[in-house]
């Protein structure tokens, strides 16, 4: 249906112009939006996840406090006693934006709580990114590969995945600044304006405020700048395009507090600054060949050539010194497992423990991306006829995300819009084809008596002369009143309009098959729209925080989360600290108001290893370790009674790893029976004596008398047992979360048992002299 | 129970120092019987006193004061006081009498008495029966302070056997009413008898005023004791049609602390049976049409509630997140629409809300009550109407669309019982026109935005008019658009060249050589026209020098498409000629060929020539 319609749009362009796109482009934001909502009316209006929980919680500070502050907060509710600096270490695009977003509201006297902002902050977004698809593409092939682009793009499952109503995070903003500043720069290699270019850099500076991502921006235009020169496409408009790309986005990423100097010093942003050398060389030599007569030019060259290789290597010979003297090479752990799959799972367990840092699995593709795998193929071939500046880009944009995708499931968000683009060219290319063969053997059809129709086969290439020609003729009338003013914008469209023309009376299919071939790309678009509202409604829009199942007698909610972080934000003193795995760290600050010891921002290795030990020590150990750190509260999450599978026990071995790898005391294959992890009368006395166990199983062989693990589908090793050092403050419903109270340490009156518990007895008369009434 | 019999000690000490202090002031009347039934059944304490008053003074009286002691009227929640007409169990109310607080002199510094006016003189001689209901909040104290999960919660009541009071008391009883019969203790005077969950004290005859005789019961108390610290009720009136009300409860167990671990498991297993003080529902009770119902906290919606509706009430049971065991806190917010017309009425000019004050949840006692009436933007004169002393502020409340902001009447209340659950009124003046304000501003809105998109769009935004650049821009314009009627133009001629081939293919296929000649006729006319009208384009064309570059490739078009134009015609000439002569089709061909050639090439080039324009 909808792509029928954008199919019509631009084939009804002539004759509606502007207006018809508008309204489609709002169409397609309305869709991109609503499409979103799923999770807030099959759940709730609620932020999901873990990191949009810090993200809402640092918007909450920005509102309230103001944007100083903001830029000032040191937070002592986590990382205790560490504390963060949240001001530097956050990318604050996102917040922001949605903190902007209240103000104006606010200011317009509505009054949405910050949390109903971010929560359709993602949507919102995902509408403005679905734009900017149309004009990115719309500046590759044209207006209507724009629409079908954009309309893929809206509701496209990788990037709903990330953006529905309530996941609000850095990427349902930063994929709207990714394509927005990929458009500009085209628009820039299009026009060459400077204005453009300027533009491009704040798109930028918005791009890097928002996401650590921007690495791929500023990555991938150079190679692109790189690939126009060396394919001899060096033009004015390539230098006006990235040079100011280059000094002033550099300028402004260094403002902001997370990236700073890093945009100088990394390596990541070399590969800019060396194209940006190379592409001043080449402007000389054009310069200077423009000047000179070809005999003088030659020598010149040789001169040039001779010294300037010299002056090359020992810059060259600077700088590889240089980064080679950092351990890592100048690259961050990310970039750099990026570079290298393997390396994560190498040296840092802790980007590895993070399942969205694996590779994905070929099925994820389809899930993410569905029928555009298969028409990438076909767009990259659209693309190279012909090729120009724009479609080149696209090209190279789509292979660096396909191999970026390929290392992490995470980046097939950086594929998801290439593989729109090359969709909607793809689709777009096919419709144009299919419609216009169609076309022009609809009059023939008519016209000619069906008898004659094998003789009239010149005649009939004539009509079809002629229906372009008339064609032509209406475009022409038509655009003229739109030309003035708008030649550039329209500049583009027409010239890849006549390109297009061209070959349209090349490209001629016979009327059956293309008829044939219409139907079947709409069905293909059709199973691509079912799949998506699939994508949208079932596997994408659980909030996590809330989990439902359906059970003979209906649905049955678990909210254990939100009940365990309620009872700990209304029952414990303020200033208490919680220890947790680090995954709850946000959720813990947000919703409890709580100090953690560590959250989801894993900075400091260390003090998760910290926490993980403890976890994985015997009772009084872990009791040593966390009184040392002022805890208060550990909370594990157990889903061992209901089956809730990603709960503390999966993550354990994780904590060991991580644990031992900071603390060799504790060693991984303590806790393996032959290399398997277990949980049931085989597990090792170190298992079983560990805190984490201890705390997850504690009396749960009194719930069914076998103690039967859900999860694990066995039953537990070690079934009746005492806490010592703990006691069980709360557990939730479904017995999901589970928080122990540290006992106060002993006072020292040992051999005086019986005693103190006559004093106690004592001291309860005591108590009981006192006068309730009074 | 060493406890209890101390505390007697005190307090008979307090009270018969209380007697010997006592003036004659108030003894002109005298009570001739009373019977109190003190309800606790719940953790709202109702004692309710049925009195009948006698004067035997000479002066006519027309206040009655009842007297409680500071510690029990710190927890006075409730005072009212009925004129009791009739007689045994056809009792009729009266209305209900003004009670206030007075300071009389010669009453004993340790109480607190009020004052009740009756409604006419009592005389000598005569007498009436006054129903006197005092609620108490926090009354009922949790001993032990602390309890573990499993043990039960006990607590203490405490009054006095003897009714207190400045007159003199002919005979009394007293009736303690228990939620149950489990009883730990309770003080054993003489005529005191426990029967079931009853005890009963008395009948006592002819005490003096001010006699006092403590009694306590310690009993097992396992309802719900459910005390709001905080309660913010919103009542937002629109006059669209919709009465939103939204409270905020910080709710807390205020009974015995929990202290020890809190085991689910035991939670889930035994709650019944042991450690049944715990609570985990409430129920609200909702006006019969209430809609839209949500409950929610902070980090989002609650999703164990129940609610049930029929015509006359709406119940709502909500459970809170987790079971609140004693001291536990919580925090929620729930929320409804009403139907205006059911609250909303007019008097003389002045519109008026009659809704309820307090809480909607059962036996609730709420430590801090505020009630927040939103009223629509523009509403005017505002005043309250409540039937008990509340403080009351104003402020405004900006909300969606609002320029001035709504005026908003608070009312605070502390301690407030169920028995506040009264209707009041706040009469404002309101235009109804004031209702079209917000529809019209967002309507001219955006009638303004999309003007100014219109007046945008026809603008013409450069700096400078007379600047070389926007000239040259301007000359530029014009050539392309002069550009573009050329090409129009050209491209008719060629569709006309096709109609020629289309008259000669016509020609070959059915030999009609009239159509085809008249065929001929109008293509030449039209292409006579169409190189009329290009004359004048390729004259200014020439004399624009933005045009220099542009022009050689004009005229070369114009040229080619003229030589088209005339190789075409020669060729339809000669077919038309052949077919006149009947000369066979091969010898057609033959004398076509050469200019068909040149038309095929000439084509290309114009084709070509079309191109470049359109690329400019």
């Amino acid at each position: 249906m909808a792509e029928t319609e954008t199919a019509n749009g631009s084939s009804l362009r002539n004759a509606f112009g502007n207006v018809l796109a508008v309204f489609i482009l709002i169409l397609i934001g309305v869709l991109a939006f609503s499409i979103r909502l799923f999770s807030v009316i099959k759940y709730e209006s609620v932020i999901h996840e873990f990191d949009p929980y810090f993200n809402y919680r640092v918007t909450q500070f920005l509102t309230k406090n103001g944007i100083y502050d903001f830029w000032n907060w040191f937070d002592d509710r986590t990382w205790y006693p560490l504390g963060r600096v949240i001001g530097g270490t956050v990318y604050p695009g996102l917040t922001l934006t949605a903190g902007t977003m209240w103000w104006l509201l606010h200011s317009v006297n509505i009054p949405l709580s910050v949390e109903t902002v971010c929560v359709f902050t993602a949507p919102v977004f995902s509408a403005f990114a679905s734009w900017a698809t149309y004009l990115l593409t719309k500046e590759v092939k044209g207006p209507g590969a724009g629409l079908t682009a954009a309309l893929l793009l809206g509701m496209v499952p990788s990037y709903i995945s990330r953006s529905v109503a309530g996941s609000y995070d850095n990427e349902a903003v930063a994929i709207f600044a990714l394509i927005y500043t990929f458009y500009l720069y085209i628009k820039t290699l299009n026009t060459g304006s400077l204005f453009y270019a300027t533009l491009n850099a704040i798109a930028y500076f918005y791009m890097v405020c928002s996401w650590g991502g921007y690495t791929f921006i500023i990555n991938l235009i150079p190679m692109h700048v790189l690939l126009c020169i060396v394919t001899g496409r060096y033009s004015h408009r390539l230098y006006i395009a990235y040079a100011p790309l280059v000094v002033l986005g550099t300028l402004l990423a260094a403002l902001v507090p997370v990236v700073g100097f890093n945009a100088v010093l990394t390596s990541e942003h070399f590969a800019s600054f060396l194209v940006f050398i190379i592409l001043h060389v080449v402007a000389l030599v054009y310069y200077i060949k423009g000047i000179l007569s070809p005999q003088m030019f030659k020598v010149a060259v040789t001169l040039v050539v001779t010294g300037g290789l010299a002056v090359c290597f020992a810059v060259a010979a600077v700088l590889v010194a240089l980064v080679a003297s950092s351990p890592t090479m100048g690259w961050s752990g990310r970039s750099l497992s990026l570079l290298d799959p393997t390396y994560a799972s190498k040296y840092i367990p802790i980007i590895a423990s993070v399942s969205e840092h694996q590779p994905p699995t070929w099925p994820s593709y389809f899930m993410d991306i569905n029928v555009l795998a298969f028409l990438v193929p076909a767009g990259i071939i659209a693309c190279f006829s012909p090729l120009s500046d724009a479609s080149s880009f696209v090209v190279l944009y789509i292979v660096m995300s396909v191999y970026f995708s390929g290392v992490m499931v995470r980046l097939m968000l950086v594929l998801a819009p290439a593989a729109c683009i090359m969709s909607g060219i793809a689709l777009s290319e096919a419709f144009d084809i299919f419609t216009r063969s169609i076309k022009f053997q609809l009059p023939s059809l008519t016209e000619t008596s069906p008898d004659e129709a094998g003789e009239s086969s010149s005649g009939n290439a004539e009509i079809q002369n002629n229906v372009t020609k008339t064609d032509k003729n209406e475009d022409a009338q038509k655009e003229r009143p739109l030309k003035k003013g708008k030649k550039k914008e329209k500049e583009a469209s027409a010239k890849v309009s006549l390109k297009s023309r061209i070959e349209k009376r090349l490209l001629v299919l016979p009327f059956e098959a293309s008829l044939i071939a219409l139907f079947l790309t709409v069905l293909l678009g059709g199973f691509y729209v079912v799949h998506c509202v699939w994508a949208a409604a079932e596997a994408y829009s659980a909030p996590s925080i809330v989990l439902t199942s359906h059970t003979h007698d209906g649905l049955h909610v678990f909210d254990d989360f939100r009940e365990a972080y309620a009872w700990l934000s209304h029952n414990t003193e303020v200033d208490d600290k919680v220890a947790s795995w680090w995954d709850y760290g946000y959720q813990t600050t947000a919703m409890a108001n709580r100090t953690v010891i560590v959250d989801n921002n894993t900075w400091n290795n260390t003090h998760i290893a910290t926490v993980g030990t403890a976890m994985s020590s015997p009772e009084k150990a872990a009791w040593e370790i966390y009184n040392s750190l002022d805890v208060k509260y550990v909370l594990v999450v157990f889903g061992g009674l209901v089956g809730y599978p990603s709960d503390d026990i999966n993550k354990f071995l994780w904590m060991v790893r991580i644990g031992g790898g900071e603390f060799p005391h504790i060693k991984e294959p303590d806790y393996l029976r032959d290399g398997q992890y277990r949980i049931d009368s085989q597990a090792t006395p170190t298992m079983l004596n560990s805190l984490m166990y201890k705390l997850s199983y504690y009396r749960f062989v009194e719930t069914d008398g076998k103690a039967y693990d859900r999860v694990r589908r066995t039953e537990i090793g070690k079934k009746h047992f005492k806490l010592t050092h703990f006691e069980e403050a709360f557990t939730s419903h479904h017995w999901m979360v589970r928080i122990y109270k540290l006992k106060a340490p002993k006072n020292r009156l040992r051999g005086k048992i019986k005693k103190s518990k006559s004093k106690t007895s004592s001291k309860r008369s005591s108590t009981a002299k006192r006068n309730p009434w009074q | 129970m060493g406890l209890g019999t101390k505390m007697k000690v005190d307090l008979c000490i307090i009270f018969v120092s209380i007697a010997l202090l006592s003036s004659p002031v108030f003894s002109d009347l005298i009570i001739s019987k009373v019977d109190r039934r003190i309800d606790l059944t719940s953790h709202i304490v109702r004692i309710t006193s049925t009195i009948k008053v006698e004067n035997e003074g000479n002066e006519p009286v027309s206040d009655f004061v009842v007297a409680f002691p500071d510690k029990q009227s710190k927890h006075l929640a409730f005072l009212s006081a009925n004129h009791n007409e009739g007689k045994g169990k056809k009792k009729s109310h009266g209305a209900s009498l003004p009670v206030k607080s007075v300071q009389s002199e010669g009453m004993p510094k340790s109480l607190t008495s009020y004052s009740i006016s009756l409604l006419k003189k009592l005389v000598k001689g005569e007498s009436l029966t006054l129903e006197v209901l005092a609620v108490f909040a926090h009354f009922l104290k949790p001993f032990p302070e602390e309890v573990s999960q499993g043990d039960f919660q006990l607590v203490v009541f405490q009054d006095s056997a003897y009714y207190l009071s400045p007159y003199a008391v002919r005979v009394q009883t007293v009736i303690v009413k228990l939620p149950d019969a489990r009883v730990e203790s309770y003080t054993k005077l003489e005529n005191s008898k426990a029967q079931g969950s009853e005890i009963k004290y008395g009948p006592y005859e002819n005490q003096s005023p001010f006699s006092y005789s403590p009694i306590v019961v310690h009993f097992e108390y396992n309802k719900p004791y459910a005390v709001a610290q905080k309660l913010v009720r919103e009542i937002e009136i629109s006059h669209w049609g919709n009465v939103q009300i939204t409270e905020h409860y910080n709710l807390v167990h205020g009974g015995a602390v929990l202290k020890g671990e809190f085991s689910r498991l035991d939670h889930q297993m035994t709650s019944h049976t042991k450690g049944a003080s715990a609570f985990s529902r409430l129920l609200a009770k909702l006006p019969p049409r209430a809609h839209s119902v949500y409950f929610r906290d902070e980090i989002g919606n609650i999703s164990t509630s129940n609610l049930r509706s029929d015509l006359k009430k709406t119940e709502l049971e909500i459970e809170p997140r987790y079971p609140l065991l004693g001291g536990w806190k919580t925090f929620f917010t729930f929320g409804y629409g009403l139907p205006l017309k059911d609250y909303l009425f007019e008097a003389e000019e002045k519109r008026f809300v009659d809704i309820s004050f307090g809480s909607p949840i059962d036996e609730l006692v709420v430590d801090e009550l505020v009630v927040k009436v939103v009223l629509p933007e523009g509403s005017s004169d505002l005043s309250v109407s409540v039937p008990f002393s509340v403080e009351q502020l104003e402020e405004t409340k900006l909300s969606h669309l609002d320029i001035s902001g709504r005026p908003v009447v608070v009312l605070r209340k502390t301690n407030a019982v169920p028995e506040h659950n009264q209707h009041f009124q706040v009469y404002y003046k309101f235009n109804c026109l004031s209702l079209l304000r917000e529809p019209l501003m967002l309507i001219s809105g955006f009638f303004f935005l999309f003007v100014a998109c219109i007046a945008y769009s026809h603008a013409d935004f450069s700096i400078s008019k007379s600047s070389a650049s926007y000239l040259a821009k301007l000359q530029w314009d014009e050539v392309l658009s002069i550009i573009q009627q050329l090409e129009n133009i050209i491209n008719r001629c060629l569709t006309i060249h096709e109609k020629l081939e289309a008259s000669l293919s016509e020609l070959s296929r059915t030999g009609n050589v009239q159509a085809c000649k008249a065929a001929r006729k109008a293509a030449d006319s039209l292409l006579k026209e169409l190189s009329k009208e290009l004359k004048p384009l390729l004259t200014t064309l020439q004399s624009s020098p933005q045009a220099a570059q542009i022009f050689p490739k004009v005229e070369e078009l114009v040229a080619k498409e003229r030589e088209l134009q005339e190789r075409l015609i020669t060729k339809h000439s000669i077919v038309v000629d052949c077919y006149e002569k009947k000369v066979s089709g091969r010898e057609i061909e033959n004398r076509v060929a050469p200019h068909q050639q040149k038309i095929t090439a000439l084509k290309h080039e114009v084709d070509d020539l079309l191109e470049y324009m359109d690329e400019i």
